[in-house]
């Protein structure tokens, strides 16, 4: 085991974990945080996918122990004071996904995406979002949310 | 107020999920939880010699690892394990006993107290075994095949190929025009984003709360009960969320059972979450060898239609879908025989998985339509629009309705079908070849029995209950809005309660038929109400609806308003008051109406666009248009999305998707999302949905379903745009750029 401390969405957390705990299952299991998706466990679809000091991360594929004094968002702690993130509001209205298991991932990945100011058209997005992989085929609607908050933003 | 039904309402579960307050089967958590990790078979045929667990048992945290040989009890004959949808034969039974039938095949759970330990544990199980010789490959398996048994009620019926018509042999050798062709589909995977998983809490008396994921709760339920000897009283199953599954959570899966054969062997609650490599141990599309062949004037019609198919199960179990009839509904033609053979694998049981049968046969018979064009010389929507039939010649019936000829205009006018040249390899686009191509799509439209409740208050709020799914096609939203209309009521004051056994009973949700059945179901249910709610508002003195019957009012703004006047009206409100009632229940079942001598039927049309880069033979999808008709659309919004995401499902299937078995150990060598190619966002460009207008009086809502028929005809769509761009026909899927060799 080792202890590690981290800042989940804002709350500090001390623990100490069993080694092998990924960043992923120590939001899912430990902290109860489960809106972070277990899509594959091997950093292939992107449904793990937060951000780790604004940078997004598959949390599946890294130990947690690895983050001792990160700061951590996942998709509870992107809405704030109880509004929606604009980027969950647009994926409601352009109906950005389905069934909604890759949804916190396409979102955190988005707001990543936005970070990093490196896509300017919808193939940049596309290209850039290639690490999300959405079973149902939302992508177009996915790539129309992301721009109309790029557009706004 | 306005309807809701046909608007572009967003959906009801949208903030739940955009939150990631949305929970599924593995998020359930409670105190003393256990985990489970599954053991798998590395042999594809054979026993177990011996398994030894002691390994495992000796890391701290394991509480126990179950075998065939020390697991709870579990029934032991087949029909205990026969689920709703199961096909003939004898289903498989996870740790059973020593027999290995495929690779991959769940042979030990280690349980302990966390995820990580079980998992490292489940490494350490040692097994010996003894192989059998085993076949895995269809083209090997095809010499063996034997035809599909002859149906023994209507519901097998639907299965089977349809009766030979007119004298197909002599037709074919006497036709002016020929085509032959072998086309090939593989075997693919359904890859929901949600993991299978199953939490069963075991309660302090053995009864069990048990999510899962799944397409039917009650199937669950009832599958538990014969596997285990339960009462339906002792088993819950619960899936308010589903992380997709277009399929593969039709039939109850071995995670489920492996959970509760744990929860029974250590009284306590255990989550069993399979890996996504194990998930390739489920079900799966079967693959299929399709030989058509088609006999045509040089006017451009046909004379014959040849349709063979050989396709995929287990040694265990027969299952199939009609693949071979599909042209009987689309293409006018007297002489016709269709056959159907299965090949016996050492794999799981095939199963449905997005559109069965349709969404395969359909690749088949829209490249053989598109090669038949060339061969005629005619343009390939020519050919379609010159043998349109007006009838199921299956069956010869005429169909409820059938808008497919519109879908055809719309289609090839959105598309801009007319500035394709013939030619092939004549268009470019900065240097790459460009190619055209169509085809068509066509499914069922059923209607299945359904129960719904609605629990209407005295405040004007109503909760609709009903043990469907909602697997991401939009059940919830659907059903909140043809409540609201039904009820007369504003769409926030309804609550739907679903993914539930306890609920009143549903089908498994599959085969697009759940929107006309909880819709129609809803709809049934609402006019209880408002017969109670007419007999209430008679009893108040004076009353404007007085020897008014049901037939003539109609619940709408919060009242019950005369269907002839609508000055005379009683509000729900002061109906309810006036009589002290403060809550009306209703439970009702809905039946399909029995209309054999129609056809009910979906269709499409989809228009597709490719970009291939001559040097590397990379092939973009650039566009496509899929204009449809299944009747009442009833969210814009949603139903867009389901087409749009079954064309996804079509790219892939075109381009990327195809399980690799190494059929000298019978095992999956791409058992995991990043081998097993499925489209990402950068392989997704344009594509457009246009919902034709549609009336149909099959059911009282007019509705066809739509979870399919986005998928049909789309394959073929692309295949014939690679033709037109390159010249080179591929008839076997996926087309990969080795199989272009520009």
């Amino acid at each position: 085991t080792t202890s590690v401390s981290l800042t989940v969405n804002g709350t500090r957390h001390a623990l100490v974990l069993d080694s092998r705990t990924t960043l992923l299952d120590l939001l899912r299991e430990h902290l109860d945080l489960t809106g972070t998706k277990k899509g594959c466990d091997q950093g292939q679809c992107g449904a793990c996918t937060v951000l780790v000091d604004g940078r997004r991360v598959n949390s599946c594929l890294t130990f947690a122990v690895m983050y001792d004094g990160a700061q951590i968002t996942t998709i509870e702690g992107l809405a704030a004071k109880g509004a929606l993130h604009p980027l969950q509001q647009a994926f409601i209205e352009n109906d950005a996904f389905q069934c909604g298991y890759c949804t916190p991932g396409q979102i955190c990945s988005a707001a990543g995406l936005i970070a990093e100011g490196r896509a300017k058209t919808a193939e940049d997005i596309r290209e850039l979002m290639s690490g999300n992989i959405c079973r149902c085929g939302a992508y177009t609607n996915i790539v129309a949310a992301i721009q109309q908050v790029m557009g706004r933003s | 107020m306005a309807p809701y039904i046909g608007t572009s309402t967003s959906r009801v579960d949208g903030f739940a999920k955009v939150t990631g307050t949305a929970k599924y089967a593995a998020e359930f958590k409670l105190p003393g939880l256990a985990y489970g990790s599954v053991v798998t078979s590395t042999i594809a045929k054979g026993r177990i010699v011996r398994i030894d667990p002691s390994p495992a048992l000796r890391v701290k945290g394991v509480l126990d690892v179950l075998t065939h040989e020390n697991r709870p009890p579990m029934a032991d004959n087949d029909q205990a394990y026969k689920d709703e949808v199961a096909p003939a034969g004898s289903p498989f039974r996870p740790l059973y006993d020593n027999r290995i039938m495929f690779n991959g095949q769940p042979i030990a759970l280690v349980v302990a107290e966390t995820s990580e330990i079980a998992r490292f544990a489940a490494s350490l199980v040692r097994v010996e075994h003894e192989t059998d010789a085993h076949i895995t490959d269809v083209y090997r398996g095809r010499e063996a095949g034997t035809p599909v048994p002859a149906p023994t009620n209507p519901f097998e019926a639907l299965f089977t190929p349809p009766k030979t018509r007119g004298r197909p042999e002599q037709a074919l050798a006497a036709a002016a025009v020929r085509h032959a062709g072998e086309y090939y589909v593989p075997i693919e995977h359904h890859n929901p984003m949600e993991l299978s998983a199953a939490t069963v809490i075991y309660e302090a008396n053995g009864k069990l709360t048990v999510y899962d994921k799944t397409q039917g709760v009650q199937n669950v339920q009832h599958y538990l009960c014969g596997v285990f000897g339960m009462k339906p009283e002792d088993v819950r199953v619960m899936s308010p969320f589903v992380g997709g599954a277009f399929g593969v959570g039709l039939r109850p899966q071995f995670e489920v059972v492996l959970a509760v054969l744990g929860a029974r062997a250590m009284r306590r609650s255990v989550r069993v979450v399979l890996t996504r490599p194990q998930m390739y141990g489920l079900g799966y599309r079967p693959a299929m060898i399709q030989r058509i062949e088609l006999g045509a004037n040089t006017g451009g019609t046909l004379d014959a239609i040849m349709h063979d198919a050989i396709t995929v199960t287990s040694q265990y179990e027969e299952y199939f879908r009609q693949e071979t009839g599909w042209s009987g509904l689309l293409y006018k033609c007297a002489n016709a025989k269709y056959a159907h053979r299965l090949a016996r694998l050492d794999l799981p049981t095939s199963c449905d998985m997005r559109c069965p049968s349709a969404a395969t046969a359909l690749f088949a018979l829209e490249s053989a339509m598109d090669e038949l064009a060339v061969a005629l010389k005619l343009d390939p929507l020519e050919l379609r629009l010159q043998c349109y039939s007006e009838r199921d010649q299956n069956n010869d019936r005429p169909f409820s309705s059938k808008a497919l000829r519109e879908c055809y205009r719309q289609g090839a006018e959105a598309f801009g079908w007319h500035r394709r040249n013939p030619e092939p390899r004549s268009m470019r686009n900065a240097g790459d070849l460009v190619g055209f191509g169509m085809a068509t799509g066509v499914w069922d439209a059923f209607q299945a029995p359904i129960t719904v409740r609605i629990v209407l208050s005295a405040n004007g709020h109503a909760e609709i209950a009903c043990a469907t799914s909602d697997i991401g096609t939009g059940t919830y939203t659907i059903m909140a809005q043809v409540a609201a209309d039904t009820l007369g009521l504003p769409f926030e004051n309804i609550s739907i309660k679903l993914g539930d056994s306890s609920l009143p009973q549903s089908p498994v949700e599959g085969g697009s038929w759940m929107a006309a059945s909880v819709c129609n179901g809803i709809a049934t249910t609402a006019d209880a109400i408002r017969d109670e709610l007419l007999r209430l508002a008679n009893q108040m003195p004076g009353s404007p609806l007085a020897n008014m019957a049901p037939g003539q009012v109609a619940l709408a703004d919060g009242k019950l308003v005369s269907l002839s006047d609508a000055s005379r009206s009683v509000s729900i409100a002061d109906a309810m008051r006036h009589c002290d009632v403060d809550r009306i229940e209703q439970e009702k079942t809905t039946n399909p109406t029995d209309d054999p001598a129609r056809a009910h039927n979906a269709h499409s049309a989809i228009f597709a666009e490719v970009n291939i880069d001559e040097q590397l033979g990379v092939i973009r999808v650039t566009r496509v248009v899929s204009a449809v008709a299944a009747g009442r659309i009833l969210n814009t919004k949603t139903a867009s999305s389901q087409i749009l995401g079954s064309v996804v499902w079509g790219i892939g299937m075109a381009l990327q998707e195809e399980t690799l078995i190494d059929h000298r150990i019978g095992r999956i060598m791409n058992a995991n999302i990043a081998e097993y190619h499925v489209p990402v966002n950068a392989d997704i460009h344009d594509i457009r949905v246009i919902f034709v207008d549609e009336a149909d009086d099959s059911n009282p809502l007019g509705i066809k379903g739509l979870g399919e028929i986005g998928i049909v005809g789309v394959a073929a769509a692309i295949a014939n745009a690679v033709y037109h761009a390159t010249g080179k026909r591929v008839r076997d899927l996926p087309i990969t750029l080795d199989k272009l060799r520009l």
